[in-house]
């Protein structure tokens, strides 16, 4: 199977991108951000561009098809596709063009899809349209590329609305759609980062084969190097709008040539260091019992856990496990049907309206979003000031004093981020705002719910050695939940593995990562990428193995 | 930059309430201090004048958080010189009324102001924009000043009925003999005064109930949106006829229907947006810190909702507006011989079946302000929509 990533021969050039550069506008002025790259791509062949947000991933794989977004252009170059410059081709030529023999999968398929058409009829629109086939016979078309894509139910999937069908299935399905007209290229733009892990390999695999079978060539834009290397021939790495290096997948992952490609690569070697078996004092949080729903939907069911102090705890799961309504109970928003939260050895009002203001002053939370969980109209002093003022009374100067030093503890300059607005700083700036906010509370627990899966990888991390540092420093305890294991291994010093509601196994890191595992805990594990291009090969030859 | 005052001109941690009701009660005195001074003579009345000039620079810098240049001080201090330049000229009329005097110095500054301190936004604004602000300022200030601008007084018969335009009557005078240009000059005074606290009103009575709504929710929400719906339930004319035949068209009474009509278009504005604001994160993790509803309101929803509220009360103002004018034409608005731009249209129209086009300058002059005030308000959408990204 290996073979076909590196030995097969691959036909002729189908896309070369020469000198590539694209303007985007702001404040009146154009800058540049794509500066003079060069992409070719041949027949069959899967081109991975790698990088973080900002690298002009994106922008190049839109300029592929001869696109740039509003308020940017294509200032200089050629993109050569089958023989014709698409900077030069008229709009009427781009568009016979585009669905044809070139098509998009976007990252929030979602998004991507109207929600008030059935799948099939928005799967049928392109090749009618462009006069490929008609009209039934795109539906046997369609209910066939379901098939080879793996989705339930090939017949009838297609007649369900998109609200109906599962994330997974519904990137699987915009595949199938922008494979209706058989086009020579593809660009793929982040099409698992939104999904679980574990509906990321089916997605992935699905991916691969069909993008095999009709010897289709790929781009596929990602930031998560594991996954690139399990769909890519070639790498090209990229960074504020520059090459940084490009070669054959195994070739850059066993010998990356650049520093920066090295940072990429070692992303997910950060590990936390032991600490001590948690003391036999009472834990600092204890959750006993707990049953909870939404109206009449049960989420929880009998869910116990504890927290220690200084320690951290990770919570495990996929989306819809019940991992961010244990936060909500934990906080108060969601009082339990059943079951107590004990803080310190002491019963915690089921509602948050009903607890003391020192009980919410030690309990803080972080948010997956960080362009949600701060209010974009207000400075960064009043968003750090406000639970100085409101818990510990600080007013003037004392309270500047103090925001300074939360802001140098977070690595943020003061002098310069003190009075921006949300909207001047980055993802990781922000939620490293959302950080000094609970922080200002001098908090003794903080909830941290997804708080890296909305940033890159990098970044990501930086945030998880602040987290730590400031747990070293601080003697904070964290509970962290996360759909992300490789969060995990970095930083947990418990996990608890939860599934429908249930905790299915809990206990420290060591135990829990060392087999035997729950049925659960192995199928998450074995889920997440490495950075191995013959990973999904061999787990998929293993799934199929024990299943044979 | 010469002088870069920091954010408190006066140094110290006074809390801002203790001190600003200090600031008023100075601006008070110094008030009553000038109007005596106009009694006694010209020249203590400047000096008066100027006195309370740089009394409010110094107020209004500490207000405003004016970042000082000199180029904005120079701005500033021109303008009003120039204002006072034009009311020592016209002496005679801008010491016959006093307010209206002290009124358009109160304008011109805060317009100055306003001016210098978002001047890098105004620079870069269209020209539709400029062109908005510029209609807006040309009418509060003749609102303003009316008495001291306009020829004659505002019910005053000068001349013989529908005379023609001419060097002595601009525009001509009306069915009853009264100056045109200066009935022009008083209606706005009064129909745009009356139309922008009708809709400030509105605004107050719907936007707080539409947003405590949201944050509520529950039988709050209940109530609240029902009331509305019945409010709504009734053709809003007939329902303002009835309830103004019923109680009397006072002025007072004018604003409160028209305000409490229109507050319900408010209410469920308010609300709908607010309901998109109440599910974010940041308002959450204010409500589980433990503020109380008030700074909920205050400081996480309403700052976060005013793009739209504000475009909404720009086309509100211009509703209200016509409402008004409608009233008036009907006969229920504003009572004669108050001049109001919508009676204005109606007492005049047979002139309409001669040709002449003066009883449409009122209508012009409700349209242009339209214009305006919608202009400004679509600029400040597109600004507010550029600031959130």
């Amino acid at each position: 199977m290996t073979d076909a990533m590196t030995g097969d021969p691959k036909g002729e050039i189908i896309l070369d991108m020469h000198g590539l550069r694209i303007e985007g506008r702001s404040d009146e002025i154009w800058h540049e951000i794509v500066h003079g790259v060069n992409v070719t791509l041949r027949r069959g062949e899967v081109l991975g561009l790698i990088g973080e947000s900002g690298a002009g991933k994106s922008t190049i794989g839109l300029a592929a098809m001869g696109f740039a977004r509003d308020g940017c252009r294509i200032s200089g170059g050629s993109i050569m596709f089958d023989g014709v410059d698409l900077v030069k081709a008229s709009d009427d030529s781009l568009r016979q063009l585009r669905g044809s023999r070139i098509a998009y999968v976007a990252q929030s398929a979602a998004a991507a899809f109207n929600p008030a058409h059935k799948l099939i009829d928005q799967y049928c629109e392109a090749p009618v349209q462009h006069g490929i086939m008609p009209r039934a016979e795109a539906e046997s078309d369609a209910i066939d590329l379901y098939h080879r894509l793996r989705l339930p139910d090939p017949e009838s999937i297609g007649f369900r609305y998109p609200h109906q069908v599962s994330g997974g299935q519904l990137q699987r399905a915009m595949t199938a759609m922008a494979m209706a007209c058989r086009p020579d290229l593809i660009v793929f733009d982040e099409p698992t980062t939104a999904l679980d892990v574990t509906t990321q390999i089916e997605v992935l695999s699905a991916i691969r084969d069909i993008v095999r079978q009709f010897n289709t060539a790929a781009i596929y834009i990602t930031h998560d190097l594991a996954v690139v290397s399990q769909m890519a021939d070639r790498i090209m790495v990229l960074r504020h709008g520059n090459l940084i290096e490009e070669g054959e997948t195994r070739g850059m992952i066993e010998d990356p040539q650049k520093e920066y490609t090295r940072d990429l690569l070692a992303v997910r070697t950060f590990r936390k260091e032991i600490s001590d078996e948690p003391n036999a004092e009472v834990p600092l949080l204890s959750v006993r019992g707990v049953n909870a729903a939404y109206g009449k939907v049960p989420v929880l069911f009998d869910v116990s856990m504890d927290i220690h102090r200084k320690r951290t705890v990770a919570v495990v799961g996929e989306s819809g496990s019940g991992k961010s309504t244990m936060a909500r109970v934990i906080t108060g928003l969601l009082p339990p049907s059943q079951g107590e939260v004990f803080y310190d050895g002491q019963a915690l009002a089921p509602g948050h309206r009903r607890r003391s203001k020192d009980d919410k002053r030690r309990l803080q939370m972080i948010y997956q979003m960080p362009d949600t969980a701060i209010n974009p109209r207000q400075r960064v002093r009043s968003i750090i000031g406000r639970p100085l003022e409101f818990y510990l009374g600080m007013r003037g100067e004392e309270r500047d004093a103090r925001i300074v030093q939360l802001l140098e503890m977070i690595e943020l300059d003061p002098d310069e981020f003190i009075d921006r607005f949300p909207g001047e700083l980055s993802g990781g700036q922000k939620q490293r705002i959302c950080i000094a906010r609970a922080l200002a509370a001098e908090p003794e627990l903080i909830i941290c719910d997804e708080v890296t899966s909305a940033l890159d990888q990098l970044v990501a991390e930086e945030i998880l050695k602040l987290l730590q540092r400031l747990q070293d420093e601080l003697g904070l305890a964290y509970m962290f939940i996360t759909h992300d294991l490789a969060t995990v291994r970095a930083v947990a010093d418990e996990i608890v593995v939860m599934l429908q509601g249930k905790v299915v196994e809990h206990g420290p890191k060591a135990e829990v990562l060392r087999p035997p595992h729950h049925e659960y805990t192995a199928l998450l594990l074995s889920s997440v990428p490495e950075m191995d291009p013959d990973w999904l090969d061999n787990l998929l030859d293993e799934r199929s193995g024990q299943t044979a | 930059m010469t002088m870069s005052a920091p954010s408190n001109a006066f140094g110290g941690q006074a809390s801002p309430w203790v001190s600003r009701i200090a600031m008023a009660a100075v601006h008070f005195f110094i008030l009553v201090l000038f109007l005596q001074n106009v009694a006694a003579d010209t020249w203590s009345s400047v000096i008066g004048l100027l006195f309370a000039h740089l009394y409010s620079v110094v107020a209004l810098t500490y207000w405003s958080k004016i970042e000082r240049t000199a180029a904005g001080d120079t701005v500033i201090v021109t303008v009003t010189l120039e204002y006072v330049l034009m009311a020592i000229i016209f002496w005679e009329r801008a010491s016959a009324w006093p307010w209206s005097t002290m009124f358009g110095l109160g304008m011109v500054q805060v317009c100055a102001f306003a001016a210098v301190k978002y001047w890098k936004d105004l620079r870069r604004a269209p020209a539709s924009a400029w062109f908005g602000l510029i209609v807006i300022l040309v009418y509060v200030m003749v609102a303003a000043t009316a008495p001291i601008i306009a020829p004659f007084g505002e019910t005053e018969i000068v001349g013989s009925e529908y005379d023609v335009w001419s060097n002595k009557h601009l525009l001509g005078t009306d069915n009853l003999g009264r100056d045109m240009f200066t009935r022009l000059i008083y209606g706005g005074r009064n129909t745009v005064g009356i139309a922008f606290t009708t809709t400030l009103l509105a605004f107050i009575i719907g936007g707080f109930a539409g947003i405590l709504a949201a944050a509520m929710r529950g039988w709050v929400d209940q109530v609240l949106g029902r009331l509305v719906d019945i409010l709504m339930a009734i053709p809003s004319f007939i329902f303002a006829l009835l309830i103004l035949t019923i109680v009397g068209t006072s002025i007072p009474s004018l604003i409160m229907v028209i305000a409490v009509l229109d507050a319900t278009r408010v209410f469920r504005l308010a609300r709908a947006v607010s309901m998109n604001v109440v599910v974010l994160d940041y308002v959450e993790a204010a409500s589980l810190r433990g503020e109380g509803l008030w700074w909920l309101i205050r400081s996480e929803i309403l700052p976060n909702i005013l793009p739209p509220l504000v475009a909404e009360f720009g086309l509100r103002f211009c509703f209200v507006f016509l409402f008004l004018s409608g009233l008036s034409f009907l006969g229920l608005g504003i009572q004669p011989p108050t001049a109001d731009w919508g009676s204005m249209v109606r007492d005049n129209a047979t002139l309409i079946t001669y040709g002449d086009i003066t009883p449409l300058l009122p209508a012009a002059a409700i349209a242009i302000l339209t214009i305006g005030v919608n202009f400004v308000v679509d600029w400040f959408l597109h600004k507010a929509s550029g600031l959130k990204d």
